[in-house]
């Protein structure tokens, strides 16, 4: 500590020096004019006066002199001289310096980059929001349930009304529509927002104006658009006359009335958004219908802003206290729910969530990147201060303390930290968009954007990094080296190969820990793929090849039921007509899409409800043959027809686990089933497939014939071995021989449908295997480089044993076998860790066992390969020894 | 020059200034004075001394000084006693009188 203090004193003299000398010139000038004064007072006269007092004071120089030496350590000269001195020695041995600021900037490098994206994406999402600390996320919840849910229009309003600890309340809701300009129509992604939006967010328009309170209400009353910078810069070439011009969206004429500052993207992390319209306008944006008034259907996605002083605790127990008033209140609607506070970090309605598992992962196994770096650098450092042994016994033995000695080697090594610092924040500006190379777009019209975000914290934090990894990797050579004895200094260091001193422990050490520390990496990379090969092996439950699914748009080209309903009866007719198409459906949803499911709650004959459960189930409605089409099973019963239409008597297929809840050992078939009031008659049982993702639990789920449960838009679901370009033609062609103004939105194959879905999964291992190949790298450069040290510094010993007779196969077996001895512990040793470790990885791996012995068998013969190619390059140079040679030296 | 000046105990300076400055702050010439009139003319600092002593004891923090004006409107360097000054006081006025005493002892044996 003391240490530490009198280096930064040296650090703060740097800057003071000049000062001092002019400080320490005027102390001494007042001390002599005191003197003169006091002897003119005792009635000298001022001639004499100074004469006497300048002999008393003896030489003015000479004291500065003697008073700069006290205080010369304080000054920054020494510094000075310790940096002059280190970036000489560096400069002298560039390859030395290469190599340790290549592994470094690695190290630190990927450091930066991920606490970059840690910071950009779950910590400082929204860089323009004011009070951003302030900001929490508010969900639904369901008792009994897990995840979360969105509210109500109406309890959000009785939420904003009662509370008293809470800023501001706003609501902000994702949806894709087509924005038509001229008679150019694309997808585009925007927000339903609360009309006090901007003003909570502290987020002023750089031009006109944002929402004004009574916008927000009035059923679709107020037909007004803020648009964002980027769609008035790209589709609006920055007219400045924007305000006041009027652009279609849904259909429907809106004004717009602001635009959004540069870089301001909406309040969703992972999407950029191109525009908000006040909540007045929900109904034209969702096909689901009017949702102000009830209090039933629970789509907002919301954000408060407490009061400042108001922790989370506070603020969730006012709102938990009006929660249970609400479920008292209005038991029909709300019984069984609650809302819950969550930190912006996990806020589970965008792409934060998604997003943290993985980058926890990504920042631990960087740390280990770092470690292993740093493990590289120290045995470098280690190697070269053997090398610089002369130069320290000089030093010492002419009387320079080891202290300085110490502060000599901490300097370079911080000379060293720092470039790679400087280096490692370049790497990362250079990465902190690269996480969006890792996502497929999910769906036309959205803008992916996961920035990540290089500010004083990530900054901060990298030069603690820098401070920290300099400690790591620097002292402890440092300190070897300042134990050079003036003694043994004339003897001349002779390693053997066989094994060590302390100092060759050490660094045997260090391998064992980069080895260990790449084994865990590799174990955990080969679980990630493996658990990826199953996720891609794994079936959903229908077919995934030879299915192409194609959307189209009907809401916001302005269809209602009606001309929906023909349209889609024609389309079917066409699509079914057309060479190779084997069959052709229509679900409102299809698997794997980011659109919601519906969800209702259920009822049947005998099911006897728990007090507190609310017995629901997401359900879709589809057309007939639409089993048949995406090949999901029928167990038992039957296919919905085009009887099922809406003179028949409601029908409803269940799925293998909700009939196994309601109707445990019975045939469910001739069931009823209520659905929101309405009674269905069950006429088939469905196999168990995946709905949204491929790592969900079996969940209860249902479908019910389209034409007994009429939707507007339409996503098509087709059998053919058609490739989704020539369908995509060929489709195209029907719609629009239909309706000229339509076109699909996307035609693409179940599978890529999925693809899209478990992008976590792929940037996992992405990273993992990119971190993990760096990890590997820098290993086997540590292991190569102690191997040729060793080897070098074994000549001696090499040739005599060459002289008394060992073959080349001996000396190989011999330097071999040290090699693997620190392969096998560092083996032993990772593997141990990794069985530690990996289980953490949970919610990513899916069903792979966090001890996979596949896993961490490649890690090992991975790991095995590398180091036999590291040791025998130095194995093979001992082999070239002349003994003569070697022996005389 | 002053060869007839008992030449202070290496290290004892320091402990002196220290001292003067116990009770108030002081700039250089006061506390060569103060020195002076504690040790009834017997110690006398040169300033070719007290001014690298006094850097020292700044570095190491046990001072610290500050620009003032003096009582006869001169600008000076005012040295005030720190916390760490303190202590390290006592703690070398304990050490020293451990040593007298056990100089004394050895003195007086007969």
């Amino acid at each position: 500590m003391a240490e530490l203090h009198s280096w930064f004193s040296r650090l703060f003299g740097l800057f003071r020096k000049k000062n001092g000398e002019a400080e320490m010139a005027e102390e001494l000038r007042q001390h002599l004019e005191g003197l003169i004064e006091r002897h003119i007072a005792d009635g000298m006269s001022p001639g004499d006066a100074r004469n006497a007092a300048l002999k008393e004071f003896g030489g003015v120089e000479q004291i500065k002199e003697a008073a700069r030496d006290e205080r010369v350590w304080l000054s920054a000269d020494q510094l000075w001289q310790d940096l002059r001195f280190g970036v000489r020695m560096l400069w002298r041995n560039p390859s030395f310096s290469f190599l340790a600021i290549l592994c470094l900037t690695l190290g630190i490098g990927t450091n930066a980059a991920v606490l970059s994206w840690i910071e950009g994406i779950l910590f400082h999402p929204y860089p323009l929001v004011q009070y951003e600390e302030r900001m929490f996320a508010l969900t639904g919840t369901t008792r009994g349930a897990a995840g979360f849910d969105g509210l109500s229009y109406p309890d959000f309003l009785d939420l904003q009304k009662n509370s008293t600890l809470i800023d501001s309340f706003i609501v902000d809701r994702i949806m894709g529509t087509t924005l038509s300009i001229g008679d150019r129509a694309e997808r585009a992604t925007g927000g339903i927002v609360s009309a006090n939006y901007f003003d909570a967010l502290g987020v002023r328009p750089i031009l006109g104006r944002g929402f004004n309170p009574e916008e927000g209400t009035g059923r679709n009353a107020h037909p007004v658009t803020v648009i964002s910078y980027e769609t008035w810069q790209n589709r609006y070439k920055g007219d400045s006359g924007i305000i006041g011009k009027t652009q279609y969206l849904n259909g429907v004429q809106h004004t717009i009335i602001g635009v959004a500052p540069e870089n301001f993207y909406g309040t969703f992390v992972g999407y950029a958004f191109q525009f908000w319209v006040p909540t007045s306008m929900q109904e034209t944006f969702d096909s689901t219908g009017y949702k102000l008034e009830d209090r039933g259907s629970r789509w907002i996605e919301a954000y408060v802003f407490l009061k400042p002083g108001v922790s989370m605790q506070q603020a969730q127990d006012e709102i938990t206290a009006a929660s249970k008033r609400l479920e008292k209140d209005f038991p029909e609607t709300n019984r069984g729910h609650g809302f819950q506070l969550l930190p912006l970090w996990k806020t589970p309605f965008n792409g934060a969530a998604g997003i943290l598992p993985t980058l926890s992962i990504a920042l631990a196994v960087v740390v280990f990147v770092l470690l292993i770096a740093c493990a590289n650098v120290s045995n470098l450092l280690l190697v070269r201060s053997l090398l610089r042994r002369q130069e320290m016994t000089v030093r010492l033995a002419l009387g320079a303390c080891r202290g300085r000695l110490v502060q000599q080697l901490f300097t370079e090594g911080l000379i060293l930290a720092a470039i790679a610092t400087a280096g490692g924040v370049a790497v990362a500006h250079w990465c902190r968009n690269a996480l969006v190379l890792a996502f497929p777009t999910p769906a036309p019209g959205i803008i992916i954007n996961y920035p990540g975000a290089i500010d004083w914290r990530v900054l901060a934090l990298s030069a603690g990094v820098c401070v920290l990894s300099t400690l790591f990797f620097a002292v402890v050579p440092a300190l070897q080296a300042s134990k050079v004895d003036l003694v043994g200094a004339l003897k001349t260091e002779s390693g053997g190969v066989v094994g060590g001193h302390g100092r060759s422990r050490l660094r045997s050490g260090l391998v064992l820990l980069q080895v260990s520390l790449s084994f865990v990496l590799l174990a955990g990379a080969g679980l990630l793929l493996q658990s990826l090969q199953r996720i891609q092996n794994a079936s959903p439950g229908f077919a995934t090849r030879d299915v192409i699914t194609a959307g189209i748009d009907l809401f916001s080209a302005g269809y209602k039921l009606d001309r929906a309903k023909t349209f889609k009866d024609q389309l079917l007719e066409r699509v079914r007509s057309l060479p190779g198409i084997e069959s052709v459906a229509i679900a409102r949803v299809r698997p794997f899409s980011y659109s919601n499911y519906s969800t209702a709650t259920i009822a049947t004959d005998g099911y006897q409800a728990a007090p507190d459960e609310i017995p629901s189930a997401d359900y879709v409605a589809v057309s007939e043959g639409y089993f048949a089409t995406i090949g999901v099973p029928i167990l038992s019963g039957r296919e919905f027809t085009r009887n099922d239409d809406e003179n028949a008597p409601p029908v409803a297929i269940i799925n293998e686990t909700l009939a196994e809840k309601y109707w445990p050992g019975k045939d469910p078939i001739g069931q009823r089933l209520q659905v929101k009031d309405k009674w269905m008659q069950v006429v088939g049982v469905a196999k168990l497939s995946n709905y949204r993702t491929k790592l969900e639990a079996p969940m209860p789920f249902f479908y019910v014939p389209m034409r007994q449960n009429p939707f507007v838009n339409c996503c098509l679901v087709i059998r053919t071995r058609l490739t989704p370009g020539a369908m995509m033609t060929a489709l195209t062609q029907e719609i629009h021989a239909l309706d000229p103004n339509l076109s699909p939105l996307d035609t693409i194959t179940m599978q890529e449908q999925i693809d899209r879905m478990s992008y976590n999964q792929r940037l996992a291992v992405t990273l993992l295997a990119v971190f993990g190949g760096m990890a590997l790298f820098l290993a086997a450069i540590g292991l190569y480089a102690v191997m040729s040290y060793a080897v070098s510094q074994g000549t001696r010993e090499l040739g005599l044993r060459m002289a008394l007779g060992a073959g080349a196969a001996d000396l190989l077996r011999l330097v071999m076998s040290r090699g693997l001895i620190l392969l096998a512990g560092g083996v032993v040793l990772g593997a141990v860790v990794a069985l530690l470790l990996t289980r953490l990885m949970g919610s990513l791996l899916y069903q792979v066992s966090p001890r996979d012995p596949l896993a961490f068998g490649s890690a090992f013969v991975i790991l095995t390969l590398v180091a036999l190619a590291a040791c025998f390059l130095p194995a093979w140079r001992a082999t070239r020894i002349d003994p003569v040679q070697a022996l005389r030296s | 020059m002053a060869r007839d000046k008992p030449d202070l105990v290496y290290g004892t300076l320091d402990m002196l200034i220290l001292k003067s400055l116990q009770h108030e702050p002081r700039h250089g010439l006061e506390i060569a004075d103060r020195i002076r009139q504690m040790s009834k003319e017997i110690l006398k600092v040169e300033q070719g001394s007290l001014y690298p002593a006094l850097y020292r004891l700044e570095a190491q923090g046990w001072i610290k000084g500050e620009w003032d004006v003096s009582e006869n409107n001169r600008k000076a360097r005012y040295y005030k006693l720190t916390a760490a000054g303190r202590k390290q006081l006592s703690a070398e006025t304990e050490h020293w009188s451990r040593i007298t005493s056990g100089i004394d002892l050895v003195l007086s044996a007969t």
